[in-house]
C-alpha cells in the first residue's frame, strides 16, 4: 500500500460486497433501516453518527456524516455541540480510569 | 462538505453611480443583484452556457436532462392538467438573499409588472382552468396590483398563494397585510431556510430571523397557523449550502415542537425546496468551488419517481412583462414557451388548447427539480425511502 485513507474510497464503499455479497447486503439493509426516522429523527441520528465518528476518528463517517447532518436539518451550532459530546466522553473516559490511579497510588502511598 | 456558509458578509461591494434604496428597518444591503452589479451570470444565457460547460461524463447520461427523461420512459415532456397560474409580479424585493434564483433586491425596480399586464394575467387565469392563482417574485406585496389581484381572485373562490418572504410584512404600508390576507382567505406560504438562527440569517441577511419570528407571531394573531383551512401558513425550507433538503415530513414534526416550544410559534405545514443552479445560488456554487459536486449530486439523485409530479406540468409561469415560461426557472433562464409568432409567449395570447399541447423545456437546470424526494413550488415530490 503506498498511502492509507484515500478519499475516493467512500463512494467506494458499495465494492466491499464483491468477496461476500450476502453479507454486504444485510449489512447495508440493516444500515438504512438504523437511520431512518423512528423514535429518533433522521436528523437526531445523523448527529449521533458525527459524534461517535469523531470518537472513533473515522474521516470517511467525518466527511459523510457532515454532510448527512446538514442535508437532514441540523446546524454548525448543533454540529458542533455533537462533536463536543464525543469529546467529553473521551476525555471522561479517561479521566475516570484516574480514580484507578487514585485507589493504587493511596494504598502503595504513606 | 464544504457547502456551509459561516461567514455571511463575504458580498461584494456595492457598484457605483448607480442609487440604491435603502432597505427599511435600518439594514444596509450587504448585497446587490447580479443586474446591478453588471456581472456575466446576470444573462441568462450565460448562466444556462456555464451549466452546459461543466463535464458530466462520469455521471448517468452525461448529464443529459432529456437523455435521463427519455431513459425513464419519456421521450417528451408533456404538461398534465393545468391547475396552477404562477404570475412573477417583479423581481422588486426589500431583501437580497445569497441563493436568489430571481437576483431580486431592492434594486430592481426595473422589472416589476404594471397593471395592464396584471389585468391580462386575470383574464387568462379565468379561461385558464386553474384552482389556484400563486403570486410570487421578488416580494409580491410590494406590486401596486398585488391587493387588486388577490380581491379579484378571491371573489372568483379561487384558491390564492402569496409566497411570502415574511420580513415584508414588517416594512412600513405592509402592516395591515396580515388582516387583508386572513380576511380573503390567502395562504401565505413564507420562506424560512432554517428553524434555527445561524442558518436563516447566513442565507438572508443578518437579523432576518428574528424578523421573521415577529412576522409569523403577526401572522399566528389573525388566526394563521392552527388548522384552519382559510388561514393555512406555509413554511418553506432550503438547504443553506451545496446538499439536498432533507424529508419534508421529518423536518415538519421538529420544526412545529422547536417552534411552539421556543417561540410559542404555530404554522401548518413544512415544504422542502431544493436549490436550483441558477442566478446567485449559481453564482455563489461557482465562487465556493461547489458547482461541479453539486451538479454531480443532483444528477445522481435523479428519481425517476418524481416526473409525473413536476410543477412544469401543471402550471403556468407568467414574468413581470407578461411572457409565458413552463416555471419560474425556466422564467429566470429566458428559456421561453414559444408564442404564435414564434417570439416567446405573451399571456394575452394564451390559449388552454394551445398551451395543453405544448413540449416543455428543459436543461441541466432541471435535475434540481427531481434530485432525491424531488422539489417543485409545493414541495418534495415523493416520500423518500
Amino acid at each position: 500500500m503506498s498511502d492509507y485513507y484515500k478519499a475516493e474510497h467512500l463512494p467506494s464503499f458499495p465494492t466491499i460486497a464483491e468477496g461476500q455479497p450476502e453479507l454486504a447486503r444485510k449489512f447495508f439493509d440493516y444500515y438504512g433501516a438504523v437511520f431512518a426516522d423512528g423514535a429518533l429523527s433522521a436528523r437526531e441520528k445523523a448527529l449521533i453518527a458525527l459524534a461517535v465518528a469523531h470518537a472513533v476518528q473515522c474521516p470517511y463517517c467525518i466527511d459523510a456524516y457532515t454532510g448527512d447532518s446538514l442535508a437532514k436539518g441540523a446546524d454548525l451550532e448543533q454540529m458542533t455541540e455533537a462533536v463536543h459530546v464525543a469529546v467529553a466522553i473521551r476525555g471522561g473516559a479517561s479521566l475516570v480510569h484516574g480514580v484507578q490511579m487514585l485507589e493504587h497510588a493511596r494504598k502503595a502511598s504513606m | 462538505m464544504s457547502g456551509l456558509s459561516p461567514e455571511p458578509s463575504q458580498a461584494s461591494p456595492l457598484p457605483a453611480g448607480r442609487p440604491h434604496p435603502q432597505p427599511e428597518l435600518g439594514e444596509a444591503p450587504r448585497l446587490a443583484s447580479l443586474a446591478a452589479r453588471r456581472l456575466p451570470l446576470a444573462d441568462p444565457r450565460q448562466q444556462v452556457a456555464t451549466l452546459d460547460a461543466l463535464d458530466l461524463r462520469a455521471v448517468p447520461h452525461g448529464g443529459h436532462f432529456e437523455a435521463a427523461l427519455a431513459a425513464a420512459g419519456w421521450p417528451a415532456l408533456r404538461p398534465a392538467r393545468l391547475e396552477i397560474f404562477q404570475v412573477n409580479l417583479g423581481k422588486l424585493c426589500n431583501m437580497t438573499c445569497r441563493h436568489c434564483h430571481v437576483d431580486a433586491g431592492p434594486d430592481r425596480s426595473d422589472a416589476v409588472m404594471d397593471r395592464a399586464t396584471a389585468e391580462a394575467c386575470l383574464a387568462a387565469f379565468d379561461r385558464s382552468g386553474a384552482h389556484t392563482l400563486d403570486l410570487t417574485g421578488g416580494a409580491p406585496e410590494l406590486n401596486p396590483s398585488f391587493r387588486w389581484l388577490v380581491d379579484e381572485a378571491a371573489a372568483r373562490g379561487a384558491h390564492v398563494i402569496d409566497r411570502c418572504n415574511l420580513t415584508v410584512l414588517l416594512t412600513t404600508g405592509a402592516r395591515d397585510l396580515p388582516v387583508f390576507l386572513a380576511e380573503r382567505g390567502v395562504e401565505v406560504v413564507c420562506s424560512l431556510p432554517h428553524v434555527r438562527r445561524r442558518n436563516t440569517d447566513a442565507q438572508r441577511g443578518e437579523g432576518t430571523y428574528e424578523k421573521s419570528l415577529r412576522a409569523l407571531r403577526l401572522l399566528n394573531e389573525q388566526g394563521y397557523g392552527q388548522g384552519d383551512p382559510r388561514r393555512v401558513l406555509t413554511l418553506v425550507t432550503n438547504p443553506t449550502g451545496a446538499y439536498l433538503p432533507g424529508s419534508q415530513g421529518s423536518l415538519e414534526r421538529e420544526w412545529k415542537e422547536a417552534l411552539a416550544r421556543e417561540h410559542g410559534l404555530a404554522f401548518d405545514r413544512l415544504i422542502a425546496l431544493a436549490n436550483l443552479p441558477i442566478a446567485r445560488f449559481l453564482e455563489w456554487l461557482e465562487a465556493s468551488g461547489n458547482l461541479q459536486a453539486y451538479m454531480e449530486l443532483l444528477v445522481n439523485a435523479f428519481n425517476p419517481a418524481t416526473i409525473g409530479g413536476l410543477m412544469c406540468r401543471t402550471t403556468i409561469s407568467v414574468a413581470w412583462d407578461g411572457r409565458v415560461y413552463d416555471c419560474d426557472f425556466n422564467q429566470m433562464l429566458e428559456l421561453g414557451v414559444a408564442g404564435a409568432d414564434g417570439g416567446t409567449l405573451h399571456i394575452r395570447d394564451f390559449e388552454p388548447e394551445r398551451w395543453a399541447a405544448r413540449r416543455i423545456l428543459t436543461g441541466r437546470h432541471c435535475f434540481g427539480c427531481t434530485a432525491g424526494a424531488g422539489s417543485s413550488c409545493g414541495g418534495s415530490l415523493v416520500e423518500p425511502k
